[in-house]
């Protein structure tokens, strides 16, 4: 009779505990939306392998919060921001989607950066990279993960100047990412005393870099800035060593180099690149054990910096949820958010800045020689690690409203 | 130095010759089409995705066999070119005389699967190949430095362009071929095997897709994508030369190349879009495109 009595008031307390807290949870779960691009010229780099992430942080989490359960999905934003922001609104009115994460192609990821503010939800970029999401578009209910075009900049830019790559001609994907990154890139260029020679704007998606490969040859630049990503970087630079830009003493700078992008390549073209990046594999020990379970997933590819992001940011997504019992005022995640420091095991201790900016170190790295690399994505040289509090725009000069 | 429209002469000589080899893709691309279109009657939308396969083959037979190009640009058009049959012999055979909206349906379903597939196996980032050893290399023409390889491309699809053309204007065969598109009912009544005809004719045209794929397989990234991205192009090309009209579709393909690469030193952002405000302009002034014959 006691003992039965007992067990009654605990299972009571257990639903007090409980109830109060899914109560807090809109649609009693966590519905967090990969959106990105499935199908296209950014799919490796972003697409499913993002999918995957996102789940293994949910997994790593332990499934729920507070006893919530949490799910993941995903679709295909075809890099169109009016197909992305049909699908946002879709999710968040009638899906009972709180969070949207990755968001690759700048243009759509700004687009989404609006949507959720109106709609008060949170955003957690991972795969997009103009800097004016922390700029003069941040937003009170968005963080900016993994990496950004002033970052590349610093890292890639600074680097090659100092090198005496003084003279700059830009091939820019004629869209907000590309704009962004050449921007921030000429921004350095100028100011450790190099110049910028010409520049020309490709669409989205071109097969053929001839024509602008000719132009940037007349142009004598020592230095042809790729501004593009993906599919686009990787034609740039199959096709500037089939013109022998590089033999004629040209210099090509990947201003936005993924490990994907150096496997479709292979080394024998891409060795001796600069590029920037946050993430990499083989960098520690935890990196490695990550990388090897999002391996046995992915068919053996290894994760890009934006896969990493993406995990990253969803376990700290669910950490704050955790720490704040409900997921309905966006705002209020994000606040938490910045308010807790971050600890995951694949950037390490850092924290969320006020305009929205993940603070980590960026590494710089060269792409091995064919002789050099032991295996299938052995492909980095660490050649320095800029820390956290140089990797990133100082917070007065994004212009971000939020910083006063 | 001598400026045409504020750029300088050598400057727009290598961009024309760089049109021409663009150009040369689409010629042999919108080629296949026509001819497809001339005697099926048959909208292929899955030729984008035929002419990636010929580039995939290419590289499956390099990588996994280890057959190098020359034997590919022989062998990756055939095998394809046996898929192309047997697509022609197991459905698109049920869909003669229906209207070309159905052709179109299912040419258009069956190129999505096929890329799906591929992207599904290869991802989207695609996969390197090479310039065969004999091919490297390039040459200073004083005006622009011109890679061996790209000169190989125009010549030989050039004359591709023409072999194809000549059979189907000059010899006996192209005439069962022009008389079968007339009139198939009379043609197989003097004893000509019509449906082999148009089976094998549907097998060459999709050939003639793999063999620009694998041309371009050094070119471009081996991508499930790539085929994607042109096939858009090369409709409009064929609409712009005329459906189903062989000259047309050659001397269109060459002259938007020409056209797309001099946009993309005067007005770069609108080099995607310039064929298809051509093709508008064309489609209001003669809708049966420059080349075609009204009905």
């Amino acid at each position: 009779m006691r003992r039965s009595w007992l067990f009654a008031a605990a299972a009571l307390a257990g639903t007090l505990l409980t109830l109060p807290a899914a109560a807090d949870f809109t649609g009693g779960k966590v519905r967090i939306g990969v959106l990105n691009d499935q199908s296209s010229l950014y799919a490796d780099i972003t697409g499913q392998g993002s999918v995957v992430a996102a789940r293994m942080a949910v997994e790593d989490w332990g499934g729920k919060v507070k006893g919530v359960p949490i799910e993941v999905v995903f679709a295909d934003h075809q890099n169109k921001p009016d197909v992305g922001s049909n699908i946002a609104r879709q999710w968040y009115d009638t899906e009972g989607v709180d969070a949207i994460v990755d968001v690759p192609t700048s243009s759509v990821a700004l687009a989404i950066n609006e949507i959720t503010r109106e709609k008060n939800k949170v955003f957690l970029v991972s795969g997009a990279a103009t800097s004016d999401l922390t700029g003069p578009k941040c937003s009170p209910n968005t963080v900016h993960w993994t990496y950004d075009t002033w970052a590349l900049a610093n890292g890639t830019g600074s680097a090659i100047v100092q090198t005496g790559g003084d003279s700059w001609f830009f091939l820019t994907a004629d869209y907000a990412f590309g704009h962004a990154l050449e921007r921030d890139t000429e921004a350095v260029v100028l100011k450790s005393g190099g110049k910028v020679l010409g520049k020309v704007r490709h669409p989205l998606n071109t097969p053929d870099f001839s024509s602008y490969l000719l132009q940037a040859q007349a142009s004598r630049a020592k230095i042809i800035g790729l501004a593009n990503a993906g599919g686009d970087t990787i034609n740039s630079i199959k096709q500037a060593a089939e013109f022998g830009i590089v033999a004629g003493g040209q210099n090509l700078a990947g201003l936005l180099v993924f490990i994907t992008d150096v496997h479709g390549l292979g080394l024998q073209t891409a060795q001796g690149l600069i590029l920037t990046e946050s993430f990499y594999w083989d960098l520690n020990d935890s990196t490695r054990a990550w990388s090897k379970r999002f391996a046995e997933r992915m068919n053996g590819r290894m994760p890009t910096m934006v896969h990493a992001g993406v995990y990253a940011a969803v376990l700290h997504y669910l950490k704050a949820l955790d720490a704040l019992g409900s997921d309905a005022d966006g705002r209020a995640v994000v606040a938490k958010m910045k308010e807790m420091p971050t600890d995951d095991p694949l950037f390490g201790k850092g924290e969320i800045r006020v305009d929205g900016r993940k603070l980590h170190p960026m590494y710089l790295f060269e792409v091995k020689k064919p002789a050099e690399s032991k295996g299938p994505w052995d492909y980095y040289k660490l050649k320095a690690t800029i820390p956290a509090d140089k990797a990133f725009r100082p917070l007065a000069e994004g212009n971000c409203p939020l910083v006063k | 130095m001598v400026e045409i429209l504020g750029v300088p002469a050598p400057a727009l000589f290598g961009q024309l010759l760089l049109g021409l080899i663009n150009g040369a893709f689409y010629a042999m691309l919108s080629l296949g089409l026509a001819v497809i279109f001339g005697l099926l009657n048959i909208i292929n939308f899955t030729h984008g995705a035929q002419y990636m396969m010929g580039a995939f083959t290419a590289w499956m037979l390099l990588n996994w066999f280890g057959i190098g190009y020359w034997w590919s640009l022989l062998l990756a058009p055939l095998f394809v070119g046996l898929t192309g049959i047997a697509i022609e012999r197991l459905l698109l055979k049920r869909l003669a005389g229906l209207d070309h909206l159905y052709g179109l349906l299912l040419t258009f379903g069956l190129a999505l699967v096929i890329q799906g597939l591929y992207r599904n196996e290869f991802g989207s980032t695609g996969l390197p190949y090479a310039i065969p050893a004999e091919l490297r290399g390039g040459q200073n023409l004083g005006f622009m430095f011109l890679p061996n390889y790209r000169a190989w491309v125009v010549v030989v699809s050039l004359a591709v362009c023409l072999a194809t053309w000549l059979v189907i204007e000059k010899t006996r065969l192209g005439s069962y071929l022009r008389a079968a598109t007339e009139n198939p009912t009379l043609v197989q009544a003097m004893g000509i095997d019509v449906p082999k005809m148009v089976t094998l004719t549907y097998g060459f045209g999709v050939a003639l897709a793999a063999f620009a794929g694998v041309l371009a397989a050094p070119i471009y990234q081996v991508s499930p994508l790539m085929g994607a991205d042109l096939i858009i192009v090369v409709f409009a090309v064929v609409v712009i030369g005329g459906m189903g009209s062989i000259l047309g579709s050659i001397v269109t393909g060459f002259g938007l190349g020409v056209i797309e690469g001099l946009t993309k030193v005067f007005w770069p952002q609108a080099s995607a879009t310039v064929i298809f405000v051509i093709m508008a302009i064309v489609l209001l002034l003669r809708p049966a495109g420059l080349f075609g014959r009204a009905s």
